[in-house]
């Protein structure tokens, strides 16, 4: 048993541990002098509550993740309701089976996620009143405007769960039930592009995306080819063009990007 | 009790390098989040720690542990997915249309930077080029070519769903999950080939998608794969 070892081990790659241990200065300082089996029986209390604080993604975190995820999939599952309920505006059956079949999943999302803040016992945020037509006024009466924008809400979500998967990598059930959504909105993703004629995947900054440029910033930093220490994955192997290096990596988006982005609608 | 904690391994220090992400906080949550658990810890590491089982059959692959490890299990699996796009662009092109066989070229384009950035990544840890086998799949019968992909695709997706909460490292996380959503996309497409509207069958009434164990994973690539690969060290 060596619990200083512990400390030790943190400090190699946070140096600043002491200071996040600072309410327990003393007593880590105290513990010196109680020798091996003192520091046995109590330490494990102590140690919990002390790093739970300082590296915990506390339960008001990951709330806040859930509900900024809620708020995303009150905006599609509205956004397919009303579309749905438009006269006149999905006509296709094959389109019309496939906007039922996202509605139902985003509809569902949305239950999975009040459930899962209500069990960490919190509360769910109310839906907000989107505004679809604030800069797409025709988003209900052309289809082609309501599959774009569709196609733009399908690639953000994708973009924004990848971005809060390390916020909530503390609790196992919520993270592997975040990435569980994730990969089903990747799927309705490449079906509504492949539905406007673009590749179901995202290549260079959306350059294959069509989309007008309000919406652009959905694909703001598709284009990177940085990924961990590789500075350029074209390079790698035989070598790579940029679709395929752009295309093969979904990059995430940060909060305030996909806040930015919702704000469109609000 | 030399190793109160499970830390860095030693041959992590390469792929730890190709990360400028925050290190390894969630290790703590998983071991000081709750009092039970810290004090498992405690008590429990000194032989849990050491646990590695080296006493394998010296032809198996063994993917390692850690995160290590469960960069190698990914790596595996794109190793699989690499070698049969190849296979399907070098012999069953012919079977597809225009915009079938750009979608084949463009598969065989990811699975392959999939596979080359993860062996970049693992540099020294990486293991060996895995044998495949394919004499299951008939490489002149689109149906047989497609359902293979979904098969690999759909296994791919649940594959790093399942494997998401194993790792420690934020950094990797986050590369997982910009290769698993084009693994979706993928899929998705497969699955709008062989039947249009498909795309997001595999998800459960909750809109989910599956997220299977390694175990359960190479259990069904097996039989794609020649080479014995061993899961038994990566994290549970």
């Amino acid at each position: 048993m060596n619990i200083f070892k512990i400390i030790q081990d943190i400090e190699k790659f946070d140096p600043e541990v002491h200071n996040r241990l600072d309410s327990r200065r003393s007593a880590f300082k105290n513990m010196g002098s109680f020798g091996k089996k003192a520091a046995l029986s109590t330490i494990p209390v102590a140690l919990a509550s002390v790093f739970q604080k300082a590296y915990g993604q506390s339960t008001t975190s990951i709330v806040e993740v859930l509900n900024f995820a809620l708020k995303l999939e009150y905006l599609e599952r509205n956004f397919y309701t009303q579309g749905l309920a438009q006269p006149a505006l999905i006509v296709d059956s094959a389109a019309r089976a496939a906007i039922q079949k996202i509605q139902a999943h985003e509809a569902a999302h949305v239950e999975l996620l009040r459930t899962t803040i209500q069990s960490l016992n919190a509360t769910p945020i109310a839906e907000p009143t989107f505004n679809f037509g604030k800069n797409f006024p025709d988003w209900n009466l052309n289809y082609q405007t309501y599959l774009t924008l569709a196609q733009a809400f399908e690639d953000t979500g994708v973009r924004a769960y990848k971005g809060q998967a390390g916020n909530v990598m503390s609790n196992d059930t919520v993270l592997t039930a975040a990435l569980q959504i994730h990969s089903v909105e990747a799927r309705h993703a490449a079906h509504i592009r492949r539905m406007r004629g673009a590749k179901g995947w995202i290549e260079g900054n959306g350059d294959n995306s069509n989309v007008p440029s309000a919406a652009q910033p959905v694909y703001a930093g598709e284009g990177n080819v940085t990924q961990g220490s590789v500075n350029d994955v074209k390079t790698l192997g035989s070598g790579y063009s940029a679709a395929i290096a752009t295309g093969a990596f979904d990059e995430p988006l940060t909060k305030e990007q996909v806040a930015a982005i919702v704000s469109l609608f609000e | 009790m030399e190793k109160p904690i499970k830390k860095t391994e030693p041959q992590e220090a390469g792929v730890a390098r190709v990360l400028t992400a925050p290190m390894q906080r969630r290790l703590f949550m998983r071991y000081a989040g709750a009092t039970a658990a810290a004090t498992t810890l405690l008590l429990t590491t000194a032989s849990c720690d050491d646990d590695d089982n080296n006493m394998t059959d010296p032809q198996t692959v063994d993917l390692g542990s850690g995160d290590i490890g469960v960069l190698n299990y990914a790596y595996a699996l794109e190793q699989l997915e690499a070698a049969f796009y190849t296979e399907v662009v070098a012999r069953s092109l012919g079977l597809f249309n225009a915009t079938e066989q750009q979608i084949m070229q463009d598969l065989k384009g990811h699975e392959g930077i999939h596979r080359d950035f993860l062996k970049a990544a693992l540099g020294s840890s990486a293991i060996p080029n895995l044998e495949v086998n394919f004499s299951s799949i008939n490489f002149t019968d689109k149906n047989s070519v497609l359902s293979t992909a979904m098969t690999f695709e759909d296994l791919g997706v649940a594959a790093y769903n399942g494997a998401g909460k194993l790792l420690e490292n934020a950094g990797f996380l986050t590369l997982a999950g910009k290769i698993v959503s084009v693994e979706a996309r993928h899929a998705a497409v497969i699955r709008d080939l062989i039947s249009n509207g498909t795309f997001s069958d595999s998800a459960n009434n909750m809109g989910l998608d599956p997220a299977m164990s390694p175990t359960d994973v190479l259990q069904a690539a097996s039989a794609f794969i020649t080479t014995k690969v061993s899961a038994n060290n990566l994290p549970k």
